[in-house]
C-alpha cells in the first residue's frame, strides 16, 4: 500500500489556484496546432472540455456514443447549478460554497479541489449566459435564484426543470462554433473500447464505429475521459440505457487507479418500480421537496388496505400518518440531505409500511401545500370566505406555476394526478460520486491521461449536494482542464503527430476485435440484460442503502459467480461488422461486472458509514444521534484507490490521506 | 394484453426494407412503449432472430434519442410526449400497432427503426451558436438584464430536444419547427442579437441545402412536437429571414 | 461567413412569394365579387356599367397583366413547392394519421388549388375570352352573357362546387399567409384565424349566391 501525491499547490486555500495557474508550463499557439487531442463524452464536461481546448488552438476529436453530442445524459440533469454568486445577498461567498460542498460531502472530499471549484463557480453563470443560455430571470430582466437541500442560501441557478438541458445545449452550441471552424472532429455513434498507452502515456484510443462495426485506431498526445458515472452497474438507475462505465474501467486496466467506487448516491424521489419488466428508473427533482411532506401510514392495517385498494391515500386522517421525516429530524424535516432521505425511506419500507405492490413506495404529498398557497392567494386576492374547492383551485395553480412539468411527467408515467392524491415515490441510483483517481491537474494515474465530470472522483466526497454536478462538469471543462492540460502537453510541442501503426496500437486494437469476436461467436443461451438484470439485484440487496460486512463478502462471491456464467453462457446475436446494439450492452455489462465487485470490495474495506456509504455496523449507539450514520475519520479519511491487478479481488489499495486544514471535521446533524 | 406488430424492417441503408408482423403477449399496461419493445426484443434474441434495431438512451423525454411513428403519429397517439414518454394504457388488448421510422430524405434509414439525423447537427454547425469564447472573462451575468417575457420565450424555444419529430410528422418533411425554435432563442436575447442577421441566413440555406421540405402551415408539428414548441417560432424566424434579407451585404 | 446569394431560392422566400400572390388573389377576389353583386340588382346597367368600366379603364388593362401573373406565379411556385415537398420524403408511410394532427383543408391545397384552376380555365373560356375577342352577337349585353350561362344547371352546379373549394383554400391559405409573413402575434393571431374563416366562408358563398340566384331566375 503506497500513499499518493495528489500534487496539491502550496500557500493559502483561495491563493492555490492562482498560484498554480501563474506557474505552469503554457504552449504557444503556434504550437497548438501540433496537438492533438482525444475527448471521449461530450457531456457537461466533455463538451465543454472539447469546446474550450478547440478555441485555444488544439486539434480535438470528440467522441459520443449517441447520434449527436447534444443527446449525453447531461441533458436530462433538473433541478440548477450552483453558483457563489451572492446575487440575493444573503451571504453568500466562494467560501460557503466551499464548506458546504465540503460537509454535504461528510468531509471526504480534497480540499483544495472543491475551494477551485468554488471559485470558479461564478464564471460559469457568466460563460452560460453570454452563450445564450436562458436561465429564469426575475420581473427586472436580473437572474433568479432558487435554494436546494442542505444549504441555508439561494444560490442555484436554474431553467425550469431543464436546467441541465439548456447547460448541455450551451456547450453543443461551443462545440458546434468549432466543428465549423474544423478545430473539433466530431465522431458520434462512435464507443472507446480500449485506450493506447505508449512508453507510458496515454497516446491514443480505439474506437468502434457503431454503425459499421469498424474498429478504428486515433491517436492523440492527450487523452481525456468524460464518459459520466457508473450508476447502471445496478441495473436500475435514473442514467441512461446507454450510460456506462467502459471507458472508465478501460483505462483503470490499463494502470489509472479507480477511487472510492463504493461513493453512490441513491436519489430519495424517484418514480417507484412498477415491475420487473422495467428498464430505467424516473428521477423527480428535489426541489419537491419543498413543498411535499413525506408520509407513510402508521398502522399496518391501513399499509394493506391501501395495497389491496380498499383504502386511498386521501382516506387516512392526519393523525393515521406518519410524516416520518418531520419526526425523526425536526430541524430538517423533509429538506435533509438526499442519503439520510434516502436511508429514512427505506427503514419504513424494510418494516414493511410501503405503500405499493412491491412494498418499496412511500408517499410525497402536496396536499399541505396546495392548501396553504390556496389560503394565501385568497389574502391577496381579498376572498374573505372561500369555500374549499376555491382553495384548493388555487393552491393547484400556484403548484402548477412551480413543478407543473415535473406533475405532468409524473402523470404520464403513473397514471394517477398528483394534484389531487399523493405521489408515490421511492430511492433510486442516481449519481456516482467515486470514479477514476486524479490529481489537482485532473491527470490520471497514467501520463496524459485525464478524466472530468462525474468520470473523476475528485469533488463530492461520500455524497453530493443538489445541483453541484452541473457545476463541477462545467467547472473541469471549461475552467480547469484546458489549463492543466497545457502543463503536460507543453513537453509536447516537438513530438509531432503520434503514428498508429505501431506494436501498441496493434495490440490494443487485437485484443478488442478479439472480445468482440468471442461475443459474436459464444453459443450461449442467455441474453446480456438476464446477466445485467442478475447483477443490478445483487448490487441493490447487499451494496445498496445500507450495507453489512456479510453481505458485502457474499455480494463479492456472488458477482463474481455471475461474471463467470456470463463468460460461459453470453448470447449475443447478428454480426461484428454491423450495428449491433447488443454486442454494445454485452462490452458494457462485461466491465460492470468486474466494477461491481470492486465496488462491494471497497464498502467492504469502508468500515464506517460516510454520506452516501452506510455500513450498518457503524452507526451511534446512544444519545441524540442513535442510529444515525457514525464516520471514522481516525481510520478513514483517506481516499480509496485502486489500482488493477486482474481480478477485483487482486485489486491493490492506496491511499490518498485528506487533510482538512480549513474545515473543521464535525459530525453532520439534522436533527 | 396481446399485440400485433406490424414493424418496419431495414438491414441498412441500401436495403428496400419492409414491414414485419411480430406477436407479443402478456403485456401490462403500465409498461412503456420501450418496455413492451424490449420484451419484443428478447424473445427475438431468444429465437435467435435479429433483435429490433431503435434508438433510446434517456428514457425520460429529454435526450431526444427515440424517434417512432406509431400508428401514423411521430411518437404515438398520445400528446406531449417523446416514444419513450409513451404508456401501453393508449392501447387496447387485440390492437394491430403500426411502427416505422421517422421518414424523410433529410433523415435516411441506417438500420430498422434507426435514422440519420445529423442533418440537424449541421444546420446547427451553420450558425446554432453565439460567438463567444470559453475564456472566462465575459462580462458579468446580471451586466445586461434580459426582459423576463423574452428569457421566457426564448426558453420555450430552447427547450427543443431535436428529435426530429416535426420533420416525420410534416406532410412536407419541412425542419422549420427545429430551425424556427433555434433562430428564435438567439433572436430573442441581447447575446444572440449580434449575429443574428448572419445566423438566420446561414441556418436557413443549410437547412434546405439537407433537402428538407417546405412549410405550408399545416401546424402537424406543433401538435406532434414532444415539447410543444409553438409555430410562433416560424413565424419568427420568417421576420428575422426578411430583415436579413433586407439588411443585405 | 455569409449564406451564398440565391436568397429568393431558400425555402422561406418561396413561401413568402406564395403569401403575397396569395393576398393579392384575395384581394382581387373581393374586387371581383362587389361587380358579381351588381347583377342581383333590378337594374341590370348597374352591372354592365361596371363591366364596361372594367374593360376599358387604362388602370385596369394593366392591373389584368398583373393579376395574370399572380396567378401564374402562385399556381406555378404552388406546384414546384408540391413537388419539392414531395421529394422530401422519397419513401412513404405505410401509416399515416395525418388527421390526427393538421386540418383537410391545410393537407390539400395542391388539390383544391388546381382544381379551381381548372374551374378559372373553364371561366375563362366561357366568359372572359368571350366578353373580351369572342363573338357578343348573340347576347344584348354583359348582363345578358351573364344570365345566359347560369341558365344552364351543369355550368352552376360546376361553378357552385369550385367555390366550394375555393372555400376550402381559403381556409387555410388566408391565415397560413400571415404566418408565412411572419405576421404571428399571440392578442392578433386568433383574429386573423377568425377573420379568414369568415371570409372564405363569406366571399364564396357570395359567388355562389349570384350564381343560384340567376339560376333560379332562369327556372
Amino acid at each position: 500500500m503506497s500513499t499518493l501525491d495528489a500534487k496539491i499547490p502550496e500557500g493559502p486555500i483561495d491563493k492555490k489556484w492562482t498560484n498554480h495557474k501563474n506557474k505552469i508550463n503554457l504552449v504557444n499557439p503556434a504550437n497548438k496546432r501540433l496537438i492533438d487531442v482525444i475527448v471521449v463524452g461530450t457531456g457537461l464536461a466533455g463538451g465543454s472540455a472539447a469546446a474550450t481546448l478547440a478555441e485555444l488552438g488544439y486539434n480535438v476529436k470528440a467522441f459520443a456514443y449517441q447520434d449527436s453530442p447534444r443527446r449525453a445524459h447531461s441533458i436530462a440533469a433538473q433541478g440548477g447549478i450552483n453558483a457563489a454568486k451572492n446575487y440575493q445577498g444573503d451571504g453568500d461567498s466562494t467560501y460557503r460554497l466551499f464548506y458546504d460542498t465540503v460537509k454535504g460531502g461528510d468531509y471526504r472530499s480534497r480540499e483544495a479541489n472543491v475551494y477551485r471549484l468554488a471559485e470558479v463557480s461564478a464564471n460559469i453563470i457568466d460563460q452560460c449566459v453570454a452563450q445564450g443560455v436562458p436561465f429564469a430571470r426575475d420581473y427586472g430582466g436580473l437572474l433568479d435564484n432558487r435554494s436546494f437541500g442542505g444549504v441555508l442560501v439561494s444560490r442555484t441557478f436554474y431553467a425550469k426543470g431543464q436546467t441541465g438541458q439548456q447547460l448541455l445545449l450551451g456547450a453543443y452550441s461551443a462545440m458546434n462554433r468549432q466543428i465549423a471552424r474544423g478545430k473539433i472532429k466530431m465522431y458520434n455513434r462512435h464507443e472507446m473500447l480500449d485506450v493506447v498507452v505508449v512508453d507510458g502515456k496515454a497516446r491514443g484510443i480505439i474506437a468502434r464505429n457503431l454503425v459499421t462495426g469498424e474498429i478504428e485506431r486515433h491517436s492523440a498526445h492527450a487523452v481525456v475521459i468524460a464518459s459520466g458515472g457508473y450508476g447502471n452497474v445496478y441495473f436500475l438507475s435514473t442514467n441512461a440505457m446507454g450510460s456506462n462505465a467502459s471507458a472508465a474501467w478501460k483505462i483503470h486496466k490499463k494502470g489509472a487507479y479507480f477511487a472510492n467506487p463504493c461513493y453512490t448516491q441513491i436519489h430519495p424521489t424517484c418514480i417507484p418500480r412498477s415491475g420487473d419488466y422495467q428498464s430505467k428508473l424516473t428521477l423527480m427533482s428535489e426541489s419537491l421537496r419543498n413543498d411535499g411532506r413525506i408520509w407513510v401510514p402508521k398502522n399496518m392495517d391501513d399499509v394493506l388496505a391501501i395495497r389491496e385498494g380498499r383504502k386511498k391515500p386521501t382516506d387516512l386522517s392526519e393523525e393515521e400518518r406518519d410524516y416520518y421525516l418531520e419526526r425523526r429530524y425536526p430541524a430538517f424535516g423533509n429538506l435533509v440531505p438526499r442519503d439520510v432521505a434516502s436511508r429514512a425511506a427505506k427503514e419504513r419500507c424494510d418494516a414493511g409500511y410501503g405503500v405499493n405492490e412491491t412494498g418499496e413506495a412511500v408517499y410525497l404529498d402536496f396536499k399541505s401545500a396546495i392548501e396553504r398557497y390556496g389560503k394565501e392567494q385568497a389574502q391577496i386576492h381579498g376572498i374573505s370566505n372561500p369555500s374549499k374547492e376555491q382553495i384548493l383551485e388555487m393552491g393547484e395553480k400556484v403548484v402548477e406555476n412551480k413543478y407543473g412539468n415535473l406533475f405532468q411527467m409524473y402523470e404520464k408515467i403513473v397514471d394517477e394526478n398528483p394534484y389531487k392524491t399523493p405521489m408515490k415515490i421511492y430511492p433510486a441510483t442516481h449519481y456516482t460520486m467515486g470514479g477514476i483517481w486524479v490529481d489537482y491537474n485532473l491527470m490520471t494515474t497514467i501520463p496524459g491521461c485525464y478524466a472530468i465530470g462525474e468520470a473523476n472522483f475528485s469533488d463530492h466526497g461520500a455524497n453530493r449536494l443538489g445541483a453541484s454536478a452541473l457545476m463541477q462538469g462545467l467547472a473541469d471543462g471549461y475552467f480547469v482542464l484546458p489549463y492543466t492540460i497545457g502543463d503536460y502537453l507543453s513537453h509536447d510541442i516537438r513530438t509531432g503527430a503520434i503514428p498508429t501503426n505501431t506494436p501498441e496500437f496493434d495490440e490494443a486494437e487485437k485484443a478488442v476485435k478479439d472480445r468482440i469476436n468471442f461475443f459474436i461467436n459464444n453459443n450461449g443461451t442467455k441474453t446480456v440484460d438476464h446477466f445485467h438484470k442478475r447483477l443490478g439485484k445483487v448490487m441493490w440487496d447487499k451494496v445498496g442503502m445500507a450495507r453489512n460486512a456479510q453481505g458485502l463478502n457474499e455480494a463479492m462471491a456472488e458477482i463474481k459467480a455471475i461474471r463467470e456464467e456470463f463468460w460461459k453462457d453470453v448470447k449475443v446475436p447478428g454480426k461484428a461488422d454491423e450495428l449491433n446494439p447488443e454486442l454494445e450492452k454485452a462490452g458494457r455489462v462485461a466491465d460492470f461486472l468486474e466494477l461491481g465487485e470492486l465496488f462491494a470490495r471497497d464498502a467492504l474495506q469502508r468500515e464506517e458509514s460516510c454520506g452516501g456509504h452506510f455500513r450498518e455496523e457503524s452507526v451511534e449507539l446512544d444519545g441524540e444521534q442513535k442510529g444515525e450514520a457514525k464516520r471514522n475519520d481516525t481510520d478513514f479519511a483517506f481516499v480509496a484507490a485502486w489500482e488493477y491487478k486482474g481480478e477485483p479481488a487482486d485489486a491493490v489499495l492506496h491511499k490518498e490521506n485528506l487533510e482538512f486544514k480549513d474545515i473543521e471535521l464535525k459530525q453532520r446533524s439534522y436533527k | 394484453m396481446n399485440l400485433t406488430l406490424q414493424i418496419w424492417r431495414q438491414n441498412g441503408p441500401n436495403d428496400a426494407g419492409r414491414m414485419v408482423e411480430y406477436k407479443v403477449s402478456d403485456i401490462s399496461e403500465h409498461m412503456s412503449f420501450l418496455e413492451m419493445m424490449d420484451v419484443l426484443n428478447e424473445e427475438l434474441v431468444a429465437k435467435g432472430d435479429d433483435p429490433v434495431a431503435f434508438d433510446h438512451d434517456c428514457r425520460e423525454g429529454i435526450c431526444g434519442m427515440c424517434s417512432m411513428f406509431i400508428n401514423g403519429e411521430a411518437h404515438g397517439p398520445d400528446r406531449g410526449v417523446t416514444t419513450c414518454q409513451l404508456h401501453m394504457r393508449m392501447f387496447n388488448d387485440g390492437d394491430t400497432i403500426y411502427i416505422e421510422p421517422f421518414r424523410a430524405k433529410a433523415f435516411p434509414v441506417i438500420k430498422d427503426l434507426i435514422v440519420d439525423r445529423s442533418s440537424f447537427d449541421r444546420i446547427q454547425h451553420a450558425g446554432g451558436y453565439v460567438s463567444v469564447n470559453t475564456s472566462g472573462n465575459t462580462q458579468d451575468a446580471n451586466s445586461l438584464p434580459v426582459p423576463k417575457a423574452d428569457a421566457d420565450k426564448a426558453f420555450d424555444a430552447a427547450t427543443c430536444i431535436g428529435c426530429g419529430a416535426c420533420v416525420a410528422t410534416c406532410k412536407n418533411s419541412s425542419a422549420m419547427l427545429f430551425v424556427g425554435a433555434k433562430v428564435s432563442q438567439y433572436a430573442l436575447l441581447p447575446q444572440g442579437k449580434v449575429e443574428a442577421v448572419e445566423r438566420v441566413k446561414n441556418m436557413v440555406h443549410q437547412m434546405d441545402l439537407e433537402g428538407f421540405g417546405n412549410c405550408t402551415n399545416t401546424g402537424a408539428c406543433e401538435i406532434e412536437c414532444p415539447k410543444g414548441i409553438s409555430l410562433s417560432n416560424i413565424a419568427r424566424m420568417n421576420r428575422e429571414f426578411f430583415v436579413s434579407a433586407l439588411a443585405g451585404e | 461567413m455569409s449564406a451564398p446569394t440565391g436568397i429568393v431560392k431558400t425555402s422561406i422566400a418561396r413561401k413568402f412569394v406564395m403569401a403575397f400572390t396569395g393576398f393579392f388573389l384575395i384581394v382581387f377576389l373581393l374586387t371581383h365579387l362587389s361587380i358579381n353583386l351588381l347583377t342581383l340588382s333590378s337594374d341590370p346597367e348597374a352591372f354592365n356599367e361596371a363591366s364596361h368600366f372594367m374593360a376599358t379603364n387604362p388602370l385596369i388593362q394593366v392591373m389584368q397583366y398583373v393579376l395574370a401573373a399572380g396567378f401564374l406565379i402562385h399556381i406555378i411556385m404552388g406546384i414546384k413547392l408540391t413537388k419539392q415537398n414531395s421529394d422530401a420524403r422519397p419513401v412513404k408511410y405505410v401509416k399515416n394519421n395525418a388527421a390526427a394532427n393538421s386540418g383537410f383543408a391545410s393537407r390539400s391545397m395542391i388539390v383544391t388549388g388546381l382544381l379551381v384552376l381548372v374551374f378559372i380555365v373553364l371561366h375563362l373560356k366561357d366568359y372572359f375570352w368571350v366578353l373580351k375577342f369572342g363573338d357578343m352577337t348573340p347576347y344584348s349585353s354583359d348582363y345578358d352573357l351573364v344570365v345566359g350561362l347560369f341558365s344552364s344547371p351543369l355550368y352552376t352546379v360546376i361553378y357552385v362546387a369550385a367555390f366550394v373549394l375555393l372555400g376550402i383554400h381559403l381556409s387555410h391559405g388566408f391565415q397560413s399567409a400571415f404566418q408565412s409573413l411572419g405576421a404571428n402575434h399571440p392578442q392578433y393571431t386568433p383574429f386573423v384565424k377568425g377573420f379568414g374563416t369568415w371570409y372564405s366562408i363569406l366571399v364564396p358563398a357570395g359567388f355562389a349566391l349570384v350564381a343560384v340566384w340567376h339560376f333560379v331566375q332562369s327556372l
